[in-house]
């Protein structure tokens, strides 16, 4: 194996290089204020262009007519993050729309009178969830959901996507985050997925979509916030993932899905999602340290706090989402938070994350956004929602992954640009903004699913 | 442009007219609304109206067709096909060139990696030449193809045909050594297949090939990854056998990109590795000259070469820093 020829990833990688330092040479070449504008998050240009996609749709996207839940989760989550709320009229139709979608035996399609299927229930449940409100809230009937979600349970303890669909770790993610988001996660939903997610990560130390697959950005996302979920990250050798996801950030400043491959704008969530997530990992305990609930949900006398619901319909639900159990989470935080002890935990939630955050959102900002609106993949590509969504979603969990409290303003230094570009915090978990997060934990937590 | 051309003119076609199309229930006010070409619209109510009567015949089979060639994306279609082809008992074989130019323009759509899967499982054994076949002209398009890879490893186990995977593997390395989902599917074959007695029979001759390929690249990821995952769960082999550090040696005595040999000695040294003398001076001539001094923990002084060659990933060598045991002096 000699050095001296080119090979297709070497030609490909240069060319892309090539591209991202043109941009950034042509930045540092220019005054400061001109570098400011250049940084500048176009808030009304991405509005307008989602508002847009939002009201009407080209014939080309008929490719993406059984991905339509998705494309409402992408186009309203952004606008939550941009901090924009639709207007009445428009929120009206979402849910109507979104409620076409649900199958009467239970889940969501992905348009009217499509099977249901785990990834377009995830975009619809998340979609709903961002809309917020009694309206919205209450048209997810639940209970046939529950029921959903088991007949999409393999034998072995993962999930398929559909009926007689295909079984990954994408399936395993989607079906326990609205479960858990929800509030209808039990023992039966968990059993035997976290062997499965398992069993997918790779030597390299990312997770992959099936046992034997390669590493992959997505795939690691999905697989570690499901560990996450269910309770049962420690089980997963976070060294090696740890190590396997902070090379995936390479000198064009974003991240790639997969060793030696090219950066791409969607990565900035899902792997810098990972980062986020590890970061309020305890190595020892292998505890998530959850600052989601903190604040006003634990108030004394809160329906979720302990003695009232820790047992009963669903006592599973109550065992796994370990994160809404106000006590072990007020542990966690006295442990991670005591000077002596904050080498125990992941990343020092108070300080750094173990990403450039910096770096990241320059390449999101200068290379993957739009000036006309919308985001892309890399310079070169046209903009696209999902971009859009992930781009958005990446950008925020820089600028508040080292925030102490989520409720608290982001320290101005991790604000790339002028500060107007902050966005909306979101709960890295299930990527929706953690205002909404909030209030669907608290509307489930009064009116609970009737289970069994 | 095919799709187009042969469209069934349904609602003008006496075959049909027995049955009336269902229109898609959007609603009045419908958001993210597609604007739809007419022959869509009239294949997707004529197929909404044989899905719903469960209808398993010819015609119903041939506009599962034009569906899929107008949205291969549409799930609903291809399950609504899969009983069709079960209930007429259709001959496979014919299925998968039906699947082949589909393939070649969606080749990242999961819906035909799904059904490939499907009708690969009910022909059997049989199929498993045809397939790899076919995975290897999908590769050929794109070496990293995700889903053609998923689908060849499931050929393998399912259906067998292992006997020239790893030189399969090898050619691909030739080509593009930096193709990192050729080197996961050598770790899959070496781990997995039937006929090379695993990891512990294969990880001499196995060594010895991801050696050579760090030393062609030493900046190149994917052997360095390899060669880690070649000692999963043997930290003890990891550390004794004197091939891992010496090649760690030879590229931090070398012109290169050190960050792997460095960042592959660090982890040596935490799981137990004793340095001698020459990794000390190796290590030691790449500190820059503005640095701090050096540590007589030969792993912290790793960690702050790394903060400067490596500045991406500042933090994370900070915190590997942080992490090491504080009371080691050798
Ligand atoms: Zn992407």
């Amino acid at each position: 194996m000699e050095s001296g020829r080119e090979t297709v990833t070497q030609v490909e990688q240069w060319s892309v290089e090539d591209r991202v330092f043109r941009i950034y040479n042509m930045f540092a070449s220019i005054p400061p204020g001109a570098q400011t504008t250049l940084l500048e998050l176009q808030r009304d240009e991405h509005i307008k262009y989602l508002n847009e996609g939002l009201k009407q749709l080209g014939p080309s996207f008929v490719a993406l007519d059984s991905s339509r839940p998705w494309l409402c989760y992408w186009i309203i989550h952004s606008m939550a993050l941009l901090g924009e709320s639709l207007d009445y009229e428009l929120e009206n139709n979402a849910i109507d729309f979104l409620n076409r979608c649900q199958d009467p035996n239970g889940g969501f399609g992905g348009g009217p009178g499509q099977m249901p299927h785990l990834a377009t229930t995830y975009a619809a449940v998340n979609s709903i969830v961002t809309l917020g409100g009694q309206k919205a809230l209450s048209s997810i009937n639940r209970d046939k959901l529950y029921n959903f979600l088991l007949r999409m349970k393999d034998p072995s303890g993962a999930f398929r996507m559909h009926d007689a669909g295909e079984i990954d770790v994408r399936a395993c993610y989607t079906a326990i985050s609205v479960a858990s988001i929800l509030n209808i996660l039990d023992d039966e939903l968990v059993r035997g997925v976290g062997n499965f997610i398992l069993s997918c990560q790779t030597y390299e130390g990312g997770i992959a979509g099936e046992p034997g697959s390669e590493a992959h950005g997505g795939y690691t996302f999905c697989g570690l916030a499901a560990m996450i979920l269910i309770n049962e990250v420690n089980h997963l050798d976070l060294a090696g993932l740890i190590d396997w996801v902070v090379f995936r950030q390479g000198v064009e400043c974003g991240f790639q899905g997969r060793v030696n491959k090219l950066v791409d704008g969607c990565y900035s969530f899902w792997q810098g999602g990972v980062l986020a997530l590890l970061q309020r990992i305890d190595l020892v305990t292998g505890e998530y340290l959850s600052l989601f609930d903190s604040g006003e949900e634990d108030s004394p006398g809160n329906s979720t706090s302990e003695g009232e619901d820790t047992d009963g319909i669903s006592s599973g639900a109550e065992e796994t989402c370990h994160f809404k159990n106000g006590e072990q989470q007020d542990a966690s935080c006295s442990v991670n938070y005591t000077s002596s002890n904050h080498t125990r935990s992941l990343g020092n939630v108070e300080t750094e994350p173990l990403f450039h955050s910096l770096a990241l959102q320059q390449y999101i900002l200068l290379c993957s956004q739009l000036e006309n609106g919308g985001f892309r993949d890399k310079p070169g590509k046209p903009r696209d929602f999902y971009h859009t969504c992930y781009c958005l979603s990446g950008l925020s969990v820089c600028q508040h992954c080292c925030s102490k409290d989520y409720d608290s303003p982001s320290v101005p230094g991790q604000v790339l640009g002028p500060y107007p570009n902050l966005l909306e915090p979101v709960h890295p978990l299930y990527n929706v903004v953690l205002k909404q997060y909030r209030e669907v934990r608290e509307f489930f937590s009064r009116s609970r699913a009737k289970l069994n | 442009m095919d799709a187009e051309e042969h469209i069934l003119r349904l609602s003008q076609d006496p075959e049909w007219a027995d049955l009336t199309p269902i229109p898609q229930d959007d609603g009045p006010n419908p958001v993210v609304p597609i604007a739809y070409k007419p022959d869509f619209i009239e294949t997707m109510d004529y197929f909404r109206a044989v899905y719903k009567a469960n209808e398993f015949s010819p015609r119903a089979l041939q506009l599962t067709h034009q569906a899929i060639l107008l949205n291969p994306g549409n799930y609903t279609v291809w399950h609504f096909r899969r009983l069709i082809l079960d209930a007429l008992g259709i001959d496979l074989n014919e299925e998968l060139n039906f699947m082949l130019g589909i393939s070649e323009r969606n080749p990242k759509n999961y819906q035909i990696w799904h059904h490939r899967r499907w009708i690969a499982e009910k022909l059997g054994t049989d199929a498993a030449s045809k397939e790899l076949e076919f995975t290897r002209r999908m590769l050929s398009l794109d070496a990293k193809n995700y889903h053609a890879w998923s689908h060849r490893q499931w050929v393998l186990q399912a259906l067998g045909g292992w006997e020239n995977e790893l030189d399969y593997c090898h050619q691909l390395l030739e080509e593009d050594v930096f193709n990192n989902s050729a080197w996961n599917q050598r770790y899959f074959v070496v781990t997995r297949s039937p006929l090379l007695g695993g990891l512990e029979a294969t990880r001499e001759s196995e060594v010895k090939y991801t050696i050579e390929a760090i030393l062609g690249n030493p900046g190149n990821e994917s052997p360095w990854r390899y060669l880690r995952g070649l000692y999963k769960n043997d930290p003890k082999s990891w550390i004794s056998d004197p091939q891992v550090s010496s090649v760690c040696l030879k590229v931090l005595s070398a012109e290169a990109n050190h960050v792997f040999a460095l960042s592959t000695l660090l982890d040596l040294l935490s799981h137990g590795f004793q340095a001698n003398q020459e990794f000390r001076d190796a290590v030691d001539s790449l500190r820059p000259s503005n640095s701090d001094p050096a540590d007589s923990d030969l792993a912290k002084t790793i960690c702050s070469i790394l903060r400067h060659v490596d500045p991406m990933r500042v933090n994370y060598w900070t915190w590997r820093k942080s992490k090491l045991p504080s009371a080691v002096s050798v």
